[in-house]
């Protein structure tokens, strides 16, 4: 992309939202939601399903109007879904949006004429766009020819052929592979450093959560926490250990075992314990030994991820990625 | 966290600053217009389909009825009574199909993109509606040139009057197709409340049969049926605007009525789809 955003060092922020509030019957999804995004910053609503993401999603993108909350853009109160700012926005949804019967070029250019972009100035945008989209050669063939990663950067592409201030991305990389989540990732911050474009993503997933520049982690429609990833992962402090205990022991008691003869906290996932200290390496010995032989499927030291931050945060799990699930499907079938 | 706001509005440079809301509209219908006719041009048995049913339909229903069809005090033929019927048979269903898709746009995810870009939603629906009814049209207006073996001549036909006719009923038969597609959002439903409710109405239209005199529930639903008014206006116009004198009584009103009224029931179907679209996403 060619233009810079100018108003770059414009002390306000360049979108915030506060008491965002809305309810489907009496199930509330947003509960007093309040954000503030910086230009030029990537900015990452972290919460597992359930957690009002979408909700958020679509508020930002004007697809729902929420039942109450106010909304500034550059310091300028905005009703949400107004032109002003829809025509700002870059908006990746998580579906499959394309035309599939049309190709890859007349696809950017719809996404462009939607925006009133000329076709002199969209043309050669597109085809820019298409060759960083490594689908130059195939550019006039049918989508439905596509495979999906290819589809998810025509995707990208799309939403970028009218040179948004703002990139909404809904769940970007859920369903990718590692070297296409990589690949999303090296793109998308590459367009920040280069264009100062603001980022704005929802998802559950802790590795796309540690490219973010400032994290909300998101419980029940509301903001837990609000800050950059180090400082999250500061809340916890140390190391993690985490004991993996075999099917026939109870976790319960075992956890009140690290309770009342470590003065530990431990946290419970599944067959896992896991527990929050300084010097772990120390503590691995006097763990182990507390156990019986055979109690024990594996023992693990880490720094603590954004899971554990958010399992610390919240008291709940973020959501198994994808994949695993997947796997786990063909399992059992 | 405070919502800042600015002392005063930061002004937009000139090359960021948004089209104005009209151009972003005219932008959207446009595309939506233009991405239907590409569809439509580039699926060759939605063409031949276009062609072939009507012509079977015309064909087959035609000669069967034409032994017992008689005008009185005429001789006009059942074929040449029928083509005009046949017409707008194929811009209803042309319409009813052309709406369909904006299900499964909406279950394909092609109608996010536009619903996040700043076109309004009634630019939405007009793009859609237009775009609909140009390819019902297209449809219509191949099987309207083989008008000369019903008997009409081509050098005859009032143009402006079938065109605006067709245009309107199309345009109204797809908007009202659009509001009840997104209202239902479902394909089997959508369907159905089509058939029962279009194809019913296109029978007792005038379209296979004149309206009897002696039947005054048959004239009254006539008189309420804009498909009705579609037909007559397609046969005046078949005839270069002068009926013959015993096809008079078959039209429900004169062409510039007609024409009106059509115009009347366009406004109210985009009217009811614009509605819909607003309120329910």
């Amino acid at each position: 992309m060619t233009s810079p955003i100018l108003d770059r060092d414009s002390p306000l922020p360049l979108l915030s939202a506060q008491e965002l509030r809305h309810a489907y019957g009496d199930r509330e999804v947003l509960a007093g939601l309040s954000f503030s995004i910086e230009r030029g910053e990537v900015f990452g609503f972290l919460g597992p399903n359930g957690a009002g993401k979408t909700t958020t999603f679509h508020v930002l993108t004007g697809l729902l109007s929420p039942q109450q909350g106010t909304f500034a853009l550059d310091g300028v109160p905005v009703r949400l879904g107004d032109r002003r700012l829809r025509s700002r926005l870059g908006v990746v949804f998580q579906a499959q949006s394309l035309d599939l019967k049309l190709t890859a070029r007349e696809n950017l250019l719809l996404g462009a004429a939607l925006y009133a972009i000329p076709r002199r100035v969209a043309a050669p945008r597109a085809e820019r766009l298409l060759a960083q989209a490594e689908l130059a050669d195939r550019a006039d063939e049918p989508v439905s020819r596509f495979s999906g990663g290819m589809r998810r950067r025509l995707e990208l592409a799309r939403a970028l052929v009218h040179e948004p201030e703002i990139l909404v991305l809904d769940e970007p990389t859920a369903g990718l592979d590692e070297a296409a989540f990589q690949r999303t990732w090296r793109t998308l911050e590459g367009l920040v450093r280069e264009t100062g474009l603001t980022v704005l993503v929802t998802t559950h997933r802790p590795e796309e959560a540690e490219r973010c520049g400032r994290l909300l982690v998101l419980s029940h429609g509301k903001a837990v926490a609000c800050d950059t990833v180090d400082a999250l992962r500061r809340r916890l402090s140390g190391d993690v250990i985490s004991l993996e205990l075999s099917a026939e022991r109870d976790l319960e008691a075992d956890a009140r075992l690290l309770r009342e003869r470590f003065r530990l906290e431990p946290r419970l996932s599944d067959r896992t314990l896991s527990v929050e200290l300084t010097a772990g390496h120390e503590w691995i010995p006097r763990l182990v030994e507390a156990f019986p032989e055979g109690a024990l499927r594996s023992v693990g030291l880490r720094r603590p991820s954004l899971a554990d931050v958010f399992l610390k945060l919240t008291g709940r799990e973020l959501e198994r990625d994808e994949p695993a699930i997947a796997k786990k499907k063909k399992e059992a079938a | 966290m405070r919502v800042q706001l600015a002392a005063q509005p930061i002004e937009t440079p000139a090359h960021r600053r948004a089209p104005s809301a009209l151009v972003q509209d005219l932008a959207v219908v446009f595309v939506l217009w233009r991405r239907d006719l590409l569809r439509f041009l580039r699926q060759p048995s939605r063409i031949v389909g276009a062609l072939g049913q009507p012509i079977i339909f015309w064909g087959v229903i035609g000669s069967g009825m034409a032994a017992s069809f008689k005008m009185p005090g005429s001789s006009v033929g059942y074929l040449e009574y029928f083509f005009p019927g046949v017409i707008l048979m194929v811009v209803v269903f042309a319409s009813i199909f052309a709406t369909v898709s904006v299900i499964e746009d909406r279950h394909a995810g092609f109608l996010l993109p536009v619903l996040v870009a700043p076109g309004s939603r009634g630019a939405l629906v007009l793009g859609r509606c237009l775009g609909a009814a140009t390819v019902a049209l297209l449809q219509a207006a191949l099987f309207v040139l083989l008008a000369p073996w019903a008997g009409f001549s081509l050098a005859r036909v009032d143009w402006p009057l079938l065109v605006a006719s067709l245009s309107l009923i199309s345009l109204s038969l797809t908007a009202l197709g659009f509001a009840i597609a997104w209202w239902l959002d479902n394909l089997q439903a959508y369907h159905a409340i089509q058939m029962t409710l279009l194809l019913p109405l296109w029978i007792v239209s005038g379209a296979m049969f004149p309206a009897s005199n002696r039947s005054p529930a048959f004239q009254a639903l006539l008189r309420y049926n804009p498909i009705g008014y579609a037909v007559g206006a397609a046969r005046e116009a078949l005839y270069g605007g002068a009926l013959p004198p015993a096809l008079a009584s078959s039209v429900p009103a004169g062409a510039g009525a007609s024409l009106a009224l059509l115009a009347a029931f366009t406004l109210a179907c985009l009217g009811a789809a614009v509605a819909v679209c607003v309120r329910k996403r």
